[in-house]
């Protein structure tokens, strides 16, 4: 039994299989072999099992994330069978003597090598498609099953760390619980567990890695933040009495569904739910959320490879809208930046992205973008109750801007005779020290807030809140934050529109209280918190 | 030997998916298809390097076609690049 510390997401216990998602490649050795024929024959077969292989990856893509964003695999399924790359494995074989492996190891080196010269930034960024193919082929050639999306059972995944790239195409249904490396508490790892409402444990350190293999048995404790390997009899019978203690738990939480988010003394606010995919509107159902109080657009551009087009946009925000019947859906227009991008954006490298070209900013940079998302976002307003909210606003400018353009979007369309919702709410997020200090003009403009917590607490305290090495300065109860918070509430109020709160801190029950004496309108928190905050609002009394 | 200059109007250049859809198309012809982008040349069908030859928006290429079916080839491939690229 090995133990390993990390930090716990999700208050709950997962025991299973593990399944390992290794990056690191590992060096292949220079081996020689004597009959070129049979490793040509090898290298053949190989191929066409990475090809079939691939198709049938593709095919389950297709289902998931569409054609278009399953073209991807096209691609691979063409580059293996680029000629170029083909030769020069085969010459390698033939001239060199070397195994099929090592051959394809080289072929890899080159020719990622190749792309990983370009200037254009896209380019570049392919050469890490050459190593997946290459490694994909490696591990067909030496006989390793590496390939995490074809489990059968529910596992754990372990990596060094997870991107929201390689977590879209994971098939949510066989995975019991994350465990990695790195990562923080707000990684994305972190947020992903929680919106799938599984336990995770990040940061258990590099050594990790190097211990564990496939389907070695394990235990993640999201409460505790331990990572068990290999547990003895004891411990599984110890947390097999935790599970059971946690189901009972969900059960007192579920009898909560259909009930008011009412305090004791009669106060009612509403508790909507935050989701960064489509396949969450089923957790928003079942966790009986009043709506979605924020809906991260981003995902739609980062599982792709190229821009989304507007009916594609339209058609999830339309379905986003009609399945929530009527709801309010608060839709957070495109929060992009050098940190958290897609390849095909080629945004360059900066020096401190937080503080960089993202959210907004980059938005009117690149007004193309912008105006196809309000246009697709416009034309699904029809379908329900669609709400626009912008991230990453500092100024009356900004705000003056967006309304303009939002404007010249719904001219357009009436214009072309397409129907929209006149009505439609725009509203900003209030995640910049700046905007909550004016939030009174910005009031003016607008038809809500939404207080985006994370942002605002990096802000305000200057954390990175991706930087471990600060994390003890990042006190997310800091009196300098909650100012803020209220400042900003009183703000709406006296202005007549609502304000609500959809960052991470919108779920610290220990907070609920201080954020319903400030009057917040509406907290917005990952599916599986909406019962326990439910939970935390009814035994609350204001009165004493 | 048929040839035709053709400017690169789709925002990302020659990337990835469409250099697929080239070697795809090419692979029709018994012609050989060659682009070239100043100087560095590549047989259409060899998607890496087509790929590697980083076309982009505003670049200019030379498309060459040669072999037996080269006429209709070369008009084939001119509605390619229109339509695609």
């Amino acid at each position: 039994m090995t133990i390993f510390e990390g930090k716990g997401i999700c208050e709950a216990v997962a025991m299973g299989k593990i399944s390992v998602i290794r990056k690191q490649k590992k060096e292949i050795e220079r081996k020689i072999i004597t009959d070129i024929k049979k490793e040509t024959e090898r290298f053949e077969n190989a191929k066409d099992e990475v090809l079939s292989e691939l198709e049938m990856i593709r095919e389950k893509a297709v289902g998931k994330v569409g054609e278009e964003g399953a073209a991807i695999f096209e691609i691979h399924k063409m580059m293996i069978d680029d000629e170029d790359y083909n030769d020069f494995i085969l010459n390698m074989i033939k001239d060199e003597k070397v195994s099929a492996e090592y051959a394809v190891f080289s072929a890899s080196e080159k020719f990622s090598e190749l792309f990983s010269s370009m200037e254009n930034g896209y380019m570049k960024s392919r050469s890490a498609d050459i190593k997946e193919i290459s490694q994909r082929f490696i591990n067909h050639l030496s006989g390793i099953d590496d390939n995490y999306e074809i489990s059968e059972e529910k596992v754990i995944i372990c990596a060094d760390d997870l991107s929201p790239g390689e977590t879209i195409l994971l098939d949510k249904e066989k995975i019991l619980s994350f465990v990695t490396a790195k990562g923080s508490l707000n990684s994305h790892t972190a947020i992903l567990a929680k919106s799938m409402n599984i336990p995770a444990v990040v940061n258990v350190g590099d050594g990790f890695l190097s211990l564990i293999k496939d389907g070695d048995f394990a235990i993640a404790d999201g409460f505790s933040g331990k990572f068990i390997l290999n547990p003895d009899e004891e411990t599984i019978s110890y947390y097999n009495k935790k599970s059971e203690e946690y189901k009972e738990r969900e059960t007192i939480l579920l009898s909560l569904k259909g009930k008011e988010n009412k305090t004791i003394d009669g106060r009612k606010i509403k508790v909507f739910a935050n989701i960064g995919d489509e396949e969450s509107i089923t957790a928003v159902k079942e966790n009986d959320a009043d709506g979605i109080g924020l809906f991260r657009s981003e995902f739609i551009f980062l599982r792709r490879d190229d821009f989304p087009t507007e009916e594609e946009q339209f058609s999830v925000y339309k379905k986003v809208a009609e399945e929530m019947s009527g709801g309010k859906v608060i839709i957070r227009t495109l929060d992009i930046g050098a940190d958290k991008q897609a390849d095909y954006f080629g945004l360059p490298e900066e020096e401190n992205p937080a503080l960089g070209l993202r959210g907004i900013r980059l938005c009117f940079s690149r007004k193309d973008i912008f105006k196809t998302q309000l246009r697709a976002l416009y034309r699904a307003s029809v379908y329900g109750d669609i709400n626009i909210m912008f991230p990453m606003i500092t100024s009356e400018k900004e705000v003056d801007e967006i309304l303009s353009l939002c404007k010249e979007v719904r001219k357009e369309l009436e214009k072309e005779g397409i129907l929209f919702d006149e009505k439609t709410e725009l509203g900003i997020m209030i995640e910049t020290p700046a905007a909550a200090i004016i939030s009174d003009d910005l009031a003016k403009k607008v038809s809500f807030f939404s207080i985006g917590t994370n942002d605002l607490i990096q802000y305000t305290l200057a954390c990175d809140r991706q930087n471990l090495s600060v994390e003890k300065f990042c006190d997310t109860h800091h009196k300098a934050v909650l100012k803020l918070i209220e400042t900003t509430i009183e703000n709406a109020h006296k202005n007549g529109i609502w304000a609500g709160i959809c960052g991470e801190l919108a779920a610290d029950i220990s907070l609920t209280e201080t954020f319903l004496e400030m009057g917040v309108d509406e907290l917005s928190v990952s599916p599986s918190y909406v019962l326990k905050l439910r939970q935390k609002i009814r035994e609350t009394d204001l009165s004493k | 030997m048929q040839k035709f200059i053709y400017k690169i109007t789709d925002e990302v250049g020659i990337h990835a998916r469409p250099a697929g859809y080239l070697a795809k198309k090419t692979k029709e012809f018994e012609s050989v298809v060659t682009i070239e982008k100043n100087g560095k040349k590549a047989v259409a069908s060899k998607l890496m390097a087509v790929m590697s030859l980083g076309v982009e928006q505003g670049d200019e290429v030379t498309v060459t076609v040669e072999g037996n079916d080269e006429e209709k080839a070369s008009a084939e491939m001119k509605k390619f690049f229109e339509e695609n690229l």
